[in-house]
């Protein structure tokens, strides 16, 4: 049974049937997926999620395909971990860390959205699934692909992490690097879905592609004991998940799920690339393009999609932006490990590290409940540690060489006699 | 002043599928009110009802964007380029 109505543009209003498209023909405004709350509120209650296997699934009422997904069952349900050491680093009283590191099965929040878009593109009768991509895409779209038999095409910008590029690769992706940013990858991506009728993951197939973020957001308000937190810091690239979230909170309150307590909503940007931020802090409607120069690049996109709708739910919801440098999203990569044992990609770090400066700001109260969205794992981006990191001592295999090291760190230590 | 508009997918049944149209004035809100006349139609495709630029809808002056110069008052020049590109397309620099 599916609750997806139809797809309606969410600048001028117009409906068009459940197909793939994602562009308002009238006013060329973005499509988004509308639902039959009034029905979902009918059969969808807290207890009958709970009963519910543990993955994204739980929520399927809330997701826009007509029949069972095909991919990607075991896909989300992540951990909410309360991290009472970084916490204290930070002088906060409730932080959590939502780790969409450990997400199945490229560990990155992207496995969310592909399972629902290439789902949904198997409904619609593509037999070829692609996308434009800043690493993460790449990796679940080869996965997930190749876990359901169909061919793949990756359009990556070519100077991306090796890491990522082999994690594509290794499922049997077609990959193609372009030479130029992810934006020019886009730009071309649109032009070949146009003329070859590929379902482009974050394209054509972008209205139900980007719906899969809302899980990311049902998950936390479940995991939290159905309550929604009073702060969220969450990335941003094109700014799709950040809206989703907020998406998703509101879906929540309005089917009597959670109680409305004003969620701030933080978007966080490295200062190298932060068109969104940019427009938050100028107070202006229009986001301007810039060439990206960070080392998160899973967040170097220049020219935002959901820009403008990013910087609207910020400023609504009384939140804020923030962007940091290079060495703090090192730092905060860092400082996330050392407290919590979670590594976290480069994003990760330019989460917290945003985090950091709002609680210096005093954007974000001490006292109340704090959520920092992790999308992805720092195994994927270790290059972006060269040089950042001590170097492993290395010894010859006698005792008394370990005990000369021990003596030269200062440390004492009980040994037995 | 004449001035040359290349046209987007989705705008071509009104230009009777051409992809590039000829058209004058000496800023872009002429230029887009001598397109209405020639194509009637496609000012509301890229305007809103109070004529202020729709807000997925891209203009380029010679591959800069028209919101970062004067926007629709933006003055042209004898063989200036416009291209009217849906904002979802992606942009450039």
């Amino acid at each position: 049974m599916s609750y997806m109505k139809a797809l309606k543009c969410r600048e001028c209003g117009k409906e068009y049937a459940k197909e793939a498209l994602h562009v308002c023909e009238l006013c060329f405004g973005p499509l988004e997926v509308i639902y039959e709350y009034d029905k979902i509120k009918e059969v969808l209650t807290r207890e009958i999620i709970e009963k519910r296997a543990p993955n994204m699934w739980r929520y399927r009422e809330l997701l826009p395909l007509d029949n069972e997904p095909s991919v990607g069952a075991q896909v989300g349900f992540t951990p909410l971990v309360r991290a009472h050491n970084l916490g204290k680093a930070l002088g906060l009283k409730e932080l959590y860390i939502k780790n969409d590191a450990v997400n199945f099965p490229t560990l990155s929040f992207k496995d969310r959205v592909v399972s629902v878009a290439i789902s949904r593109a198997r409904e619609l009768g593509f037999k070829i699934v692609a996308c434009a991509s800043t690493g993460n895409l790449a990796n679940s779209v080869a996965a997930n692909a190749a876990a359901c038999g169909m061919e793949s095409y990756v359009f990556i910008p070519y100077d991306l992490e090796k890491t990522k590029i082999m994690g594509t690769i290794v499922y049997g992706a077609t990959v193609v690097g372009i030479k130029g940013t992810y934006d020019e990858v886009n730009r071309l991506c649109s032009e070949i879905a146009g003329k070859y009728g590929w379902a482009f993951v974050n394209i054509n197939i972008r209205p139900y592609y980007a719906e899969g973020s809302k899980t990311f957001g049902y998950e936390i308000a479940e995991q939290l004991g159905w309550k929604l937190p009073k702060n969220i810091i969450v990335p941003m690239a094109g700014g799709s998940l950040i809206t989703k979230i907020s998406k998703s909170f509101k879906e929540f309150i309005k089917l009597g799920f959670v109680e409305d307590t004003g969620t701030k909503v933080f978007g966080a940007q490295a200062t190298g690339c932060s068109p969104i931020i940019n427009a938050v802090k100028e107070g202006s409607e229009l986001i301007r393009p810039v060439k990206p120069n960070t080392i998160a690049k899973s967040l170097a996109i220049g020219n935002p999609a959901d820009g403008y709708y990013s910087a609207k739910v910020m400023r609504e919801s009384g939140g804020w932006g923030e962007s940091v440098t290079d060495e703090e999203i090192i730092s905060a990569m860092k400082l996330l490990a050392e407290t919590e044992g979670i590594f976290a990609e480069t994003a990760g770090g330019v989460t917290l590290g945003v985090t950091k400066k709002l609680i210096e700001q005093g954007r974000i109260n001490k006292d109340e409940s704090v959520v920092v969205c992790v999308t992805g794992n720092g195994l994927k981006t270790q290059e972006a540690l060269n040089g950042h990191l001590s170097e492993p001592t290395i010894i010859n295999s006698r005792l008394s060489e370990f005990e000369d090291l021990v003596k030269a760190n200062g440390k004492e230590y009980v040994v037995k006699a | 002043m004449a001035i040359k508009v290349r046209i987007p997918t989705p705008l071509r049944k009104i230009t009777n599928g051409s992809d590039e149209v000829a058209a004058e004035g000496c800023n872009i809100s002429e230029v887009i009110e001598n397109l209405e006349t020639n194509y009637p139609g496609l000012k509301e495709r890229i305007c809103e009802a109070d004529g202020k630029l729709r807000r997925f809808v891209n203009i380029y002056l010679n591959d800069e964007d028209i919101r970062f110069k004067k926007n629709l008052e933006t003055e042209l020049k004898e063989n200036d380029e416009i291209s009217i590109i849906p904002a979802i397309a992606g942009g450039k620099f």
